[in-house]
């Protein structure tokens, strides 16, 4: 009886999703499938050319270049975007000294409260404060963009695929759209306050060109400040932002593998060892 | 309960032998995973996924606990308070990774487990309760998985809770108010979070009491075996201690390394970025996809897309569920005298070439986008999903001439290890 049942409720499944199937097989042959746009010239994120030194098992940090990339994040990224999970005592992490934090921080502003008045008024920022962000609230962020609020930026390498290789292509891959995409795709636009981007999802973006010209930073330590140069070592930066404890994790890793693969070898020998003894017997039970 | 044969427990010393008295715990101990639990010498390797299955449950356990002490349950706070613990807490970031890649090797390990149990029938007499349980600690497990990947309060936490709670919605007149009333609200907020929360520490320990009980239950019978041919005396058995704890021990070995390997170097692989986003009900993913483990019952949901007399989206929902609730059937659906998939030649060739790569085809569809042509293969292999078990299996039951099954357990271990075994001893097994 059951399996009765169970052959016709299997036969009903199978029946309305073959009919599913069918409608579906009749549609996709009848109607005309366009291709879009942003399918054939998306470009997939790839990295800098010399790789970033925190990629691998086997990654470390580049403390100078994590410093060229705040320096880069300070004076060009934090104008419209924020980092609301760092503080700014995190900075000594990029080897700056307890002193210099000190400083850097006092050279940022917060929100607080007099203590004489209770007026919210804004003070200055001590190590203890998280990063500032650069409008007071969501509408004021969304109001001076367009409509759209400029992502926060402490984990953006995690919430993209990829996310280290997207920022980096991202920032230096503004270019003009493409000839043949205009022939291929006649009716595509970017629109006024747009940009083409190849590896943005939808290939336009509302972000004008943040990092424009060579040399638009001054890095402390000489080094040349490239477009390439520039966004590589911000994308470094926010991978550090996104994930402070990328390299102890690695780090850490390693011993705890290396403990496992000891102590799973003694067990293999082990199980040898006590499995040799267990030689089977015959029906009747009697010792071999 | 146990083989007449099974060891005694002695308690050795003072301690020992009040606590026997008392409190028999030790002795309970040896009886379910000690010496004096005799278990079919010929187990495989596939029969160790019962206790790495356990050993993930008490890793979630743990580290979930572990996790609650800092975690807070509140739409204004919970993003910031997972990345609270990935920064700031010490190790937190060890307890995270841990805790979401422990959810995924639980499922890996546990769909290891059950197709182990498929392929050797192991819900077959005198196991079905095992099986029944062992089904329902699944459903418990879905469920347990799915809150705790909406606490995070991620994009694909909210979207997901929107879609899954969404299904209910499909249920005729019922649907709309049950949908309100689970999430305490029209959309997932706070309420929502905070019971999800609730239930995702309460599950677990249920979890864990239907672990209990499905272990209970396996201690009656005692545990199948490759050859599908019950025990029939003491050669076919060896002491759980020391055997298959020395192979258990090696097996949680390996399994560890490549739970470490994703923890420390692959640990948000098995996730996705979206839920670095922190919740918008206003931005709407591109995507919504759920965890990886659940991409098959995804695809099954997702292919029915055309209305017969029934809504497309409730038959859905009610295939997903069907294609689990199915399993429960599955002792009274298969009546093949014989278990192993090793003798039974046509029941085999199903199970390879058949349900194998459809449960392949569900998952790559599942977790890709709802276009063309991934709808309509997955729509074929929902209907190979449903035709699999609820149609051929009961029929090839019937139909299939099974091989000869070996006398016993030993006979066929004999068998298999003959240059070693026989050529030594020279006394072939009766």
């Amino acid at each position: 009886m059951i399996r009765l049942v169970g052959i016709l409720i299997g036969l009903g499944f199978t029946f309305v999703v073959l009919l599913a199937f069918v409608t579906g097989a009749y549609t996709a042959a009848t109607e005309e499938t366009t291709e879009s746009a942003t399918y054939v010239f998306h470009e997939e994120a790839h990295s800098p050319e010399s790789g970033f030194s925190f990629d691998g098992p086997f990654g470390k940090w580049n403390l100078t270049q994590l410093q060229r990339g705040y320096q880069v994040y300070k004076e060009v990224c934090a104008a419209c975007h924020s980092l609301n999970y760092v503080a700014i005592r995190d900075l000594q992490q990029l080897g700056y000294s307890e002193a210099q934090v000190k400083a850097e921080a006092a050279t940022l502003q917060v929100p607080g409260i007099n203590p004489d008045t209770g007026e919210e008024e804004m003070r200055q920022a001590l190590p203890t404060d998280y990063f500032p962000s650069p409008y007071p609230n969501a509408v004021a962020a969304s109001a001076a963009n367009g409509g759209k609020i400029p992502p926060d930026l402490s984990l953006i390498t995690k919430a993209r695929h990829d996310g280290s290789n997207y920022v980096y292509s991202l920032l230096s891959g503004y270019q003009p759209m493409p000839a043949e995409l205009n022939q291929q795709f006649p009716d595509f636009e970017v629109p006024v306050g747009g940009y083409y981007n190849p590896y943005f999802e939808s290939l336009v973006i509302g972000m004008a060109p943040p990092l424009a010209a060579d040399g638009q930073v001054t890095y402390a330590d000489g080094t040349e400040a490239s477009i390439s140069q520039m966004s590589a070592d911000v994308a470094a930066f926010l991978t550090w932002t996104a994930e402070p404890k990328l390299i102890e994790r690695k780090s850490t890793g390693w011993p705890v593998l290396g403990f496992l693969l000891f102590a799973t070898i003694l067990a293999w020998l082990a199980k040898k060892q006590i499995w040799a003894s267990a030689k089977p017997r015959n029906a009747s039970g009697r010792e071999d | 309960m146990s083989f007449p044969w099974a060891k005694e427990y002695q308690p050795q010393n003072g301690l020992t032998k009040f606590l026997d008295e008392k409190l028999p715990l030790p002795r309970f101990v040896y009886n379910a995973v000690g010496a004096g639990y005799p278990v079919p010498r010929n187990l495989s390797y596939f029969w160790n996924f019962g206790v790495l299955a356990g050993f993930f449950l008490m890793l979630q356990i743990v580290t979930g606990v572990v996790l609650a002490m800092h975690y807070a349950a509140n739409t204004q706070v919970a993003f910031a308070s997972v990345e609270h613990i990935m920064r700031d807490v010490n190790w937190g970031w060890l307890m995270r990774y841990a805790h979401a890649n422990g959810a995924s090797f639980f499922f890996m390990v546990v769909y290891i487990h059950i197709f182990r149990g498929l392929f050797y029938a192991s819900y077959k007499p005198p196991r079905e309760m095992i099986w029944l349980l062992g089904v329902t600690i699944f459903l418990l497990m879905m469920a347990t998985a799915f809150m705790g990947y909406v606490l995070p309060w991620g994009q694909m936490s909210f979207w997901g809770a929107q879609v899954i709670t969404g299904l209910f919605e499909a249920i005729p007149l019922v649907g709309p108010p049950l949908k309100t009333w689970l999430l305490g609200g029209f959309a997932p907020d706070n309420a929502a979070l905070n019971r999800f929360f609730s239930l995702h520490f309460l599950l677990p320990f249920v979890i864990l009491g239907c672990v209990i009980l499905h272990i209970w239950a396996l201690h009656i019978p005692g545990s199948s075996n490759p050859t599908g041919v019950e025990v029939k005396g003491e050669s076919d058995t060896l002491p759980f201690h020391p055997y298959y704890t020395a192979k258990d021990g090696f097996g949680l070995g390996v399994a560890l390394i490549a739970f470490m390997t994703f923890v420390f170097f692959l640990p948000n692989m098995l996730g996705h970025p979206d839920n670095y986003i922190e919740a918008n009900p206003l931005s709407t993913p591109a995507h919504i996809v759920p965890e990886w483990y659940f991409y098959p019952f995804y695809a099954i949901l997702r292919a029915f897309t055309f209305d017969f007399i029934l809504p497309a989206k409730l038959w859905g929902v009610l295939a997903m569920f069907a294609s689990i609730l199915v399993w429960f059937f599955l002792p009274w659906l298969d009546k093949s005298p014989v278990r192993s998939g090793h003798y039974r030649p046509l029941f085999r060739k199903f199970f390879w070439f058949g349900l194998i790569p459809v449960m392949a085809v569900l998952f790559v569809c599942g977790g890709a986008p709802a276009e063309e042509p991934y709808v309509m293969i997955s729509q074929l292999a929902t209907a190979y999903y449903f035709l699999h078990f609820l149609v051929i299996l009961p029929i090839i039951s019937s139909i299939e001439r099974p091989d000869p099954l070996p006398f016993s357990i030993t006979e066929a271990v004999l068998n298999s290890d003959k240059k070693a075994v026989l050529g030594e001893n020279a006394e072939p097994a009766v």
